[in-house]
């Protein structure tokens, strides 16, 4: 970090604001003219000294009229922040490289609205927002996520120019928030399953490997085996479900062992999390056991997160 | 260039531009040159079809040859890019090609900007209340489109212009602060181009036949008289300007040497005035004749009219006495005086041979009463004089008889000159229309007037009226008296219908106020009134100290107002209150955890007497907090007030 980048972060404190809404205070905006308002205010001494010049008294009052327009802009500008409620929202998981977004909600409980308003957490990528009057809007914050592991939103800049944009006032807000941000899978091909034994009463009926028959659905069974077109040529009869046999219930057991140890543990927690991805794809049954953590088999959404949060929190 | 994304401009901003340029620069069409006019139109014109079909806008290629041909048309037209007229209309042609450029929210700032500025260009042509007002609204509306710009797409027309004005009326404060306090300099900082102060009008330094008779035709003010005392007589406000000696048969001039000392000696009590003159471009002031006491920097020349060391070429404020009755040069420089008897010799024959007739054995007194009683018999005085030749004076005396007091003058001047008594040309005013409602002698261009001198041994110069001899009205009671109907005279001035002339006084009342507090608050006046606020003597850092704490105050008050939270209004929660408040005077109150329902327990055990109109309220009040507020809002007010009976 540059040494601006330094002293920026002493001089606007960098503390978290926590969980809780938060309403904007005067300590906490900051205002500055803008290149506008540098112009504005060049244009005004240009004809000031016309006014003079020429003796008009109405250029004198219509150039102070304008100074004054600046001077209540500067305060129209503070105002279009202060007391503005802000509430962070949810924030869903994203793989390494993909943008991650937070909700914030911005509140209003003024009568009129709060318009030109403008949120930026990474430099280049902002947000632009209006609060209606007494209303509420939700909005995004997008932010890049380079590595897996816990992302915690950076401080975000909250600025207007609005009304007149001769001035930009600003907030820094720092509210705790945190992205889950999964490993960036790497495509590699599955290790080759060991058939495990499981209990005799599954073998023979429960597999997916060859096609045997059919059987009545039961309300266990997953609508994914159900054989619609069979089952739409018996129509008054139950919805029928593919029996498969012969195949074993395949369980994977994704081991870190199983990847190459000449790797960077990086690299081999990425082809884990593809491999986690292709199991969850083939709709298998997989576990997953890594320095520190281990997961039994299983399947479904629930199980993917599970193993995917323990990819991205792993530490080898 | 590509436009990133917060600098983009909406398309539904664009017709906000539109209007600004029109409004800052459409008055000015009328100074300009009209193929300006019209170029800015189609510029304009061509901006607004490119937005409405959606188009491209034009390219660097085109603009750049555009630009140069418009720089290239003024530079033509006024032979220079400076200067005020050239320099406006350069600011006429930015303004609209910047409309053809218009990519991104920047450009839009500049034509912001360039409105503002444009605003303050209308100022050199017009100072008055109703330029003051239009161009009042003008930066409401480009104000509104500078919060436009900003606000984006979701803001509504209605909301802007009303933003726009609420920003407009805080700022009038600061404005009215620091048009009292800033430190006023007087100008000018520099040179000024010489365009400048054109197009003023006003007595020139010479004068030919219809040459008064055209300024008469205009109903402009010349300038405004306060006096001290009463109003002198009508006929007796005779307002001296230049003195004409020269005569080359058509025309007489002022003569421009070395005029010798002069010796008035005052006859009556002199009458003090404040004269506010308008601009006129000339030196001369315009004093009542004859003035004794003079402002600084003026000075009384030989022909006794009162010189200023500047050209007043703005409205500026003179204090003079005067007095009615004087003694001017009893004894007067004989080269002076040979001055005033020349006649060029080929010109004017039969006058010449008119007044060596008169000469014979006639004292000074009888031949002047000869010349006025030969204007009395049957001459007309009219603004519409037939023309005349190349003897002009012969032409009017012996044949046209018709004409208006340069005419006279002229005429009167000749015949003098003739008959050997040194006579002389006088240009004014005379008259003026007195302003009951603020006190003010208004005295016009339609007041302009040429009288004679004549130079009479041991008494001196004497003023001789030959228009009196002819229309004794118009020394009376004007011009507008003097003529007949259907004469060219400003309608103002025609106009005598009691009501109309009530209504013109107080219009012309309220501008002069306007004129005298507003465009003619100067440094003078500035020191004036800090003396009056307790600063006497103000020097630039109590004048900066002053506005500093006045402006700091005022930017105090405005953030109290932007801070200040305004209570919650809830008209539901407001009246539960009211009906606690009227519980707790009957010795039941409620607990912060106690909820409506429990309460109306409490109340029917403690309070039997209060239960039915309590329960209606608790009944009327959850229903309105928790089903439609609207509609239930009435309910529960009745409740409330049948509580409280």
């Amino acid at each position: 970090m540059g040494i601006v980048a330094t002293l920026k972060q002493k001089l606007f404190r960098w503390q978290s604001d926590g969980t809780a809404p938060l309403r904007l205070g005067q300590r906490r905006i900051f205002i500055v003219p803008s290149r506008g308002g540098l112009l504005y205010a060049l244009a005004l001494i240009v004809m000031l000294i016309g006014a003079i010049n020429y003796n008009l008294a109405l250029g004198h009052a219509l150039v102070f009229l304008l100074a004054g327009l600046g001077i209540v802009g500067m305060i129209h500008t503070f105002r279009n922040l202060h007391g503005l409620i802000v509430t962070p929202g949810r924030s869903g998981p994203v793989f390494a490289g993909e943008t991650a977004h937070f909700e914030l909600t911005l509140d209003n409980d003024r009568p009129t609205p709060r318009l030109g308003l403008e949120l930026e957490a990474e430099s280049g990528n902002p947000v632009f927002a209006t609060v209606n009057r007494k209303k509420s809007t939700k909005l995004n914050i997008p932010v890049s996520s380079k590595s897996r592991g816990w992302l915690t939103l950076p401080r975000v800049r909250l600025s207007t120019r609005y009304p007149l944009g001769l001035y930009t006032a600003w907030a820094y807000l720092q509210p705790a928030m945190r992205c889950l941000v999964y490993p960036q899978p790497i495509a590699a091909p599955l290790p080759v399953s060991s058939p495990t034994p499981v209990g005799g009463e599954r073998s023979g009926d429960g597999g997916q490997e060859d096609f045997a028959g059919f059987r009545d659905r039961q309300p266990a069974d997953s609508p994914r085996h159900v054989a619609w077109k069979a089952s739409a040529r018996n129509a008054s009869g139950p919805l029928l479900i593919k029996q498969f046999a012969g195949g074993a219930q395949v369980e994977l057991m994704l081991d870190w062992q199983l990847t190459d140890a000449a790797l960077a543990d990086e690299t081999r927690i990425g082809i884990l999390t593809g491999w986690v991805l292709a199991a969850d794809a083939a709709d298998a049954h997989y576990g997953l056991r890594l320095p520190g953590a281990d997961i039994p088999t299983g399947s479904g959404e629930r199980h993917r997160q599970l193993c995917l949060e323990a990819l991205a929190l792993c530490q080898p | 260039m590509s436009t990133p994304a917060r600098e983009a401009l909406d398309r539904h901003a664009t017709p906000w531009l539109f209007a600004t340029a029109l409004a800052t620069t459409a008055p000015h069409f009328v100074h300009q040159p009209p193929w300006l006019g019209a170029v800015a139109g189609a510029l304009l014109l061509w901006a607004v079809w490119l937005w409405w079909k959606d188009q491209r806008l034009p390219g660097r290629w085109i603009l750049i040859p555009l630009v140069g041909a418009g720089s290239a048309g003024i530079l033509l037209e006024f032979h220079t890019l400076f200067g005020r007229d050239a320099g406006v209309g350069m600011l006429v042609i930015f303004m609209t090609m910047k409309l053809l450029e218009l990519k991104s929210r920047r450009d839009a700032t500049v034509i912001v900007t360039l409105g503002y500025f444009l605003l303050l260009t209308h100022y050199l042509y017009s100072q008055s209340i109703p330029t003051g007002l239009w161009l009042l609204a003008t930066m409401w509306l480009v104000t509104a489109t500078l919060i436009r710009l900003h606000g984006g797409p979701s803001s509504r027309p209605r909301d802007t212009l009303r933003h726009a004005g609420l920003l407009c009326l805080q700022a009038i404060p600061f404005m009215l602060v620091l048009f009292l306090l800033f430190p006023r300099i007087s100008g000018p900082l520099w040179g000024l181009p010489s365009d400048a102060f054109t197009g003023k009008t006003g007595l020139s330094d010479s004068m030919s036949p219809g040459s008064i008779a055209q300024l008469v035709q205009n109903g402009d003010i010349a300038f405004r008289v306060r006096f001290d005392g009463p109003l002198p007589p009508r006929q007796k406000l005779y307002w001296r300007g230049p003195v004409l000696e020269q005569f080359d048969g058509m025309t007489w001039h002022r003569h421009k040497g070395r005029q010798p000392a002069t010796q008035l000696e005052s006859l009556s009590p002199p009458i003090g005035y404040e004269s506010t003159l308008e601009a006129h471009n000339q030196r001369w002031l315009l004093a009542l004749d004859a003035p004794v006491a003079l402002p600084p920097e003026t000075v009384l020349n030989g022909t006794l009219t009162a010189i200023h060391s500047k050209p007043v070429h703005e409205r500026q404020r003179f204090r003079l006495t005067s007095s009615l009755d004087y003694r001017f040069n009893p004894s007067e420089d004989p080269l002076v005086l040979r001055r005033n008897l020349a006649l060029p010799a080929s010109s004017n024959p039969q006058s010449r041979a008119l007044a060596a007739q008169w000469r014979a054995g006639n004292a000074p007194e009888a031949i002047i009463a000869k010349a006025l009683a030969l204007f009395a018999a049957d001459f007309t005085y009219t603004l519409q004089p037939p023309l005349l030749g190349v003897h002009g004076i012969d032409d009017f005396l012996f044949q046209t008889k018709r004409g208006f007091c340069e005419h006279y003058a002229a005429a009167f001047v000749v015949l003098m000159r003739g008959a050997g008594i040194p006579a002389r040309v006088v240009g004014g005013y005379q008259g003026g229309e007195f302003n009951p409602l603020d006190g003010y002698l208004v005295v016009r261009q339609s007041d302009a007037h040429a009288w004679a001198e004549v130079w009479l041994d041991g008494q001196g110069w004497r003023r001789v009226d030959p228009t009196a001899a002819v229309s004794p009205n118009r020394i009376e009671t004007g011009i507008a008296d003097a003529l007949a109907f259907g004469e060219p005279l400003p309608m103002l001035i025609q106009i005598r219908a009691d009501w109309i002339r009530t209504l013109r006084y107080r219009w012309e009342a309220i501008n002069n106020a306007w004129n005298q507090s507003i465009l003619g608050y100067d440094p003078k006046r500035q020191r004036e009134l800090l003396a009056r606020l307790g600063l006497p003597d103000a020097d630039w850092r109590s004048l900066a100290i002053t506005l500093g704490s006045t402006c700091g105050l005022l930017v105090a008050g405005l953030m109290g107002w932007a801070l200040y939270k305004r209570p919650e209004r809830d008209p539901v929660i407001r009246l539960w209150h009211q009906a606690l408040r009227h519980l707790a005077r009957r010795k039941v109150d409620c607990a912060p955890w106690e909820t409506p329902l429990d309460l109306a327990r409490r109340v029917r055990e403690q309070r039997p007497e209060l239960a039915e109109a309590f329960q209606r309220v608790v009944d009327a009040y959850l229903v309105a907090r928790y089903g439609n507020t609207d509609k239930h809002l009435k309910i529960l007010r009745d409740a409330v007030a049948l509580l409280r009976q």
